[in-house]
């Protein structure tokens, strides 16, 4: 501690904000380090973004590119809303992970690698080769290489410094970044409380070394001040990841069931509901196939405590039959949709906008449904909420998309206030008038109010089948006809008490981006700075899907070109064989096209990462470059 | 069967439930169809237990046997093929109050759902589980089924069924957390009533595998049993169920068989020469999975808005 204190005098250099990875082997321990120092960062009052580097494997090879394991840490002394771009600085504990981290343009020339050196002297030839290889050659590419014996250090406090380093390298970062002392180690007890005194012991030891460490190794130091306090209103705020904030919404809107089968990236929400329902009456109920999880959900659903699934793209698939029978027997329910890499089993940990089609269009027949999309981590838990509440008004399954960007995302936002108006009510059990048939439709809504079991005099039998008001199997030719009138009625009923969505940036210009879902915080910033270099370019982010949002026609209007950017598949005009009329267009604009007739083109790639607001940046100045050269649009 | 006992009672009752209370839309199925006969019995238990037409729920899938809700006066789930199971766990789930009965076919059961079969049973959650084992696809017009026997021939398989088929009990036998396993033949109404009331009477998932006959695609497959009488075993037992003279004198090859008694269950069902009857397996001490799926029922809005803030309390920086 005394080096820590004597070098504390060390003059910071202020900052914005900064970019910090922290890449290793799986198991290493990259995650909790990362996690813990940008909680300290949240804590201090800083803005924060965090996004988990995670392979496909649980123990890959060791050393190897593909098995990088990690996290980033955006910080700042403003709101950040997305993981941004090129990282200033990163902390390797060896050199093959920084490989794919590179190869994924995660690094700009200058970024700043501080790097296990202990491979330097490898007693295996060939890791010595490596090693001294890949430092050339990250030096020739222009990154800030400096070699640091920081498994040499945590051997003086540790016999397993596999186990202890991550600790040792959040003391280098809460120095390098000036970070408050006590709180890092405040979280740290945290982080190690279930593990005991000795444990936490043992950590603080380590985060002390590994601040002296770098207080006497390096010659450089920031600081990111806190945001202003007025920005923080005096709000208190939780710092949560996507899925922990589906798993609050689930028990703030008074759901008390979760049903659902193991499936990446969605499966966490579920693990942080099995530690925690229990205070607030809720049970998870892990099924036996993707198919059961739903149909369980269904089953208490239609006993009247509307039931969440929550699941991702290939259990969405497995789950469309089902999902059928609850748009025909309008049982009310909650699905959640973590959207990953697809078709088939495709990228399970990675982020991607896929299934928007699939969702609304994937079962065969008309099945209207309400698809809402999350677009910040917030959002994950108010729409929730909401989608309870529109499930049981609308008597209709709700979709609610996020995807694998919003479920490791972690963030501080405002902590929600609970109240009794977000519980579902009590089950009504009162007594049915037998004049009222189950489907007893307003033809103007499509609405109708639904016996419960237990209600004397309510008693029917809800079906698959096509079926008349008196949910009786229909035998004759109206009842078909009507009925799908009347689910589709809902959403009619459902858009006319929307508002359009709000544009960021001018309400007329040359080009209008549309996005969906967890992309808002990287377009808006990209819109943010082309605007700032004089570009006439706002954009709409929308949150219905079905139906969706009113005016979009209007709005369309006001500018000369509009174009969707999202996370899915498109054919790039340019490609070999594309035409305007054979190409393949981007999931939300194929639907605007469709919904609009407005000539809306795309932007969008499945790279499987988050779109960075440089890259949004980029397409912004090409196609309003294309649209000045061609005169108009 | 049709005895004094049932409509007349000195009890006081606050609703009384007839028959006809639990009796719902016209029954469509075939002329000589067994499933008439479950219906009638699932009718006179709910009767005779005065169940609350309200509170009870039958949960279906597809098939002929998955018509069974539209025909019962109480709520019911005709839901999607092989899916009943799930369905009906979910209601029973987080409202143990409700009374549930599944209905469900080989088809349904033994081979789209068989999955959820499986499971269901391990979770042993209080219901009635019927499958209607006529050993054909009949809704879809004669394929095989898991059921079927080898040679007999159907629209899939028209030189006759090709692979043995599935035997129900062994595996049902074979699942942990089994707690009432019971075979019985649709055209003995008062062995298949009896069978039901006690099915309904355990707590716990009541497994009844129901031999029925199909008039129309199936006839021979029970014509050959019913003509032979020494192909049933009626297993009988002071802790089985009450067998009457009608099934004394129909089925006279009979066996003690003792239901608590696992392996005995086993052996009695692996021998196929012999088709069983009555309870094979009983354990009434099985634990039940709405006993911890209902966990928090009770909560009132305040209780769940105190968690929710000390959850909050948690994650709040």
């Amino acid at each position: 501690m005394s080096k820590a204190h004597a070098s504390a005098g060390r003059e910071a250099k202020i900052l914005k904000e900064h970019i910090v990875e922290i890449v290793s082997d799986s198991g290493e321990g990259a995650q909790k380090c990362g996690q813990t120092f940008g909680t300290v960062g949240a804590k201090m009052g800083n803005g924060v973004w965090t996004v988990e580097i995670i392979p496909a494997e649980i123990q890959p090879p060791a050393r190897s590119p593909a098995g990088a394991s990690g996290i980033r840490i955006r910080f700042a002394s403003h709101t950040v809303t997305n993981m941004g771009d090129e990282a200033d600085l990163v902390v390797a504990f060896n050199e093959q992970v920084l490989y794919s981290r590179i190869a994924n343009g995660a690094y700009h020339r200058g970024t700043r690698v501080l790097l296990e050196d202990k491979w330097r002297d490898d007693p295996v030839p060939e890791i010595r080769e490596q090693y001294a290889k890949a430092v050339a050659e990250f030096r020739e590419n222009g990154l800030d290489v400096h070699e640091l014996p920081i498994e040499k250090a945590c051997l003086a406090i540790t016999e397993n410094p596999r186990r202890g380093k991550n600790m040792f390298v959040l003391g280098m970062l809460c120095y390098l970044y000036s970070r408050d002392l006590d709180r890092a180690k405040g979280e740290i007890a945290i982080a190690f409380k279930r593990k005991g005194a000795e444990v936490i012991g043992l950590n603080h030891r380590l985060f002390e070394a590994g601040h002296a460490f770098a207080a006497e190794q390096l010659d450089f130091r920031y600081a990111v001040p806190p945001q202003p306090e007025e920005a923080l209103a005096g709000k208190r705020f939780i710092v949560t990841n996507g899925n922990q904030a589906v798993a609050l919404g689930v028990m703030a809107s008074g759901m008390e069931l979760v049903s659902m089968y193991p499936i990446t990236p969605a499966t966490s929400a579920s693990h942080y509901l099995a530690d925690v329902y229990h205070q607030v009456g809720g049970f998870v109920h892990q099924a036996e196939d993707e198919i059961a999880a739903i149909g369980f959900a269904i089953g208490a659903s239609y006993a009247g405590k509307t039931a969440c699934t929550i699941t991702s793209g290939p259990g969405l698939a497995l789950k469309t039959e089902m999902l059928a029978l609850a748009v025909m027997a309008e049982v009310p329910l909650v699905l959640v949709d973590v959207q990953r890499g697809g078709p088939s089993t495709g990228l399970p940990t990675k982020v991607e906008q896929g299934d928007l089609l699939a969702v609304l269009y994937g079962e065969p027949g008309d099945a209207p449904k309400v698809v809402l999309a999350a677009a910040t981590i917030e959002e994950c838990l108010h729409f929730v909420i909401m989608a309870r509440r529109l499930a049981e008004t609308f008597r209709t399954p709700v979709v609610l998309l996020t995807d694998a960007n919003l479920a490791t995302g972690v963030q501080p936002y405002p902590r929600p206030e609970p109240s009794a108006e977000w519980l579902a009510p009590p089950v009504d059990q009162s007594e049915w008038s037998e004049d009222v048939p189950p489907y007893d439709w307003d033809a103007r809504t499509g609405l109708s109010p639904r016996p419960i079991p237990g209600m004397p005099g309510g008693q029917y039998i809800l079906t698959g089948l096509a079926h008349t008001t008196h949910s009786r199997v229909a035998y004759d030719s109206d009842s078909n006809q009507l009925s799908s009138e009347m689910r589709s009625r809902k959403l009619s009923a459902l858009a006319s008490t929307l508002n359009p969505p709000t544009v960021h940036g001018d309400e007329d210009g040359d080009l209008l981006l549309v996005g969906w879902g967890s992309t808002l915080g990287a377009i808006e910033e990209a819109v943010d700075r082309a605007r700032a270099e004089g570009l006439a370019v706002s954009c709409v982010h929308l949150r219905f899907l079905a139906p969706l949002e009113p005016g979009l026609k209007e709005i369309f209007a006001r500018f000369r070109r509009v174009m969707t950017v999202e996370i899915n598949y498109s054919d790039d005009l340019k490609a070999p064989l594309i035409t305007d009329e054979t190409r393949r267009y981007a999931q939300l604009a194929m639907l605007l096209r469709g919904q609009t007739l407005v000539d809306v083109d795309c932007w969008s790639v499945v790279y499987g990462h988050p779109l960075q607001p440089g890259m949004i940046h980029g397409v912004i100045r090409e196609r309003l470059a294309a649209i000045q050269d061609g005169g108009d649009a | 069967m049709f005895g004094l006992k049932a409509d007349w009672s000195t009890e006081v009752f606050d609703r009384y439930f007839t028959i006809g209370d639990y009796a719902g839309g016209e029954a469509r199925w075939c002329p000589g169809c067994g499933d008439h006969a479950v219906l009638s019995a699932a009718h006179r238990v709910l009767r005779d237990e005065q169940q609350k037409p309200e509170l009870s729920v039958c949960v279906s899938g597809i098939g002929c046997s998955s018509r069974m809700p539209h025909y019962m006066g109480t709520y019911g789930f005709h839901g999607l093929h092989g899916r009943a199971l799930p369905v009906a766990c979910g209601v029973k789930s987080r409202r143990p109050d409700l009374d549930v009965w599944v209905a469900t076919g080989d088809g349904d059961c033994f081979s789209i759902g068989a999955g959820h079969w499986l499971h269901a049973l391990r979770y042993n959650m209080n219901m009635v589980v019927m499958v209607f084992d006529n050993a054909i696809y009949g809704l879809t017009k004669a394929q095989t089924s898991p059921t079927t026997p080898v040679g007999f021939k159907t629209n899939t398989h028209p030189t006759g069924a090709i692979i043995a088929p599935h035997n129900p009990l062994t595996v049902t036998l074979g699942i942990t957390n089994v707690s009432f396993v019971a075979q019985v033949v649709d055209w003995n109404p008062p062995l298949l009533f009896e069978t039901l009331k006690a099915a309904y009477r355990h707590r716990g998932t009541s497994f009844v595998r129901i031999i029925q006959r199909c008039p129309v695609y199936s006839d021979k497959v029970v014509k050959e049993l019913q003509s032979d009488p020494s192909r049933f075993l009626l297993l009988q037992h002071e802790k089985g169920l009450a067998v009457d003279d009608s099934a004394l004198r129909q089925f006279p090859e009979r066996t003690e068989h003792d239901p608590s008694d696992l392996g005995r269950a086993f052996q009695v069902a692996l021998d196929e020469s012999r088709i069983p009857l009555g309870l094979l397996y009983h354990n009434p001490a099985a634990p039940c999975y709405e006993d911890m799926s209902s966990q928090g029922t009770d909560f009132t809005p305040e209780q769940r808005l105190a968690g929710l803030e000390t959850v909050l309390d948690r994650l709040t920086i």
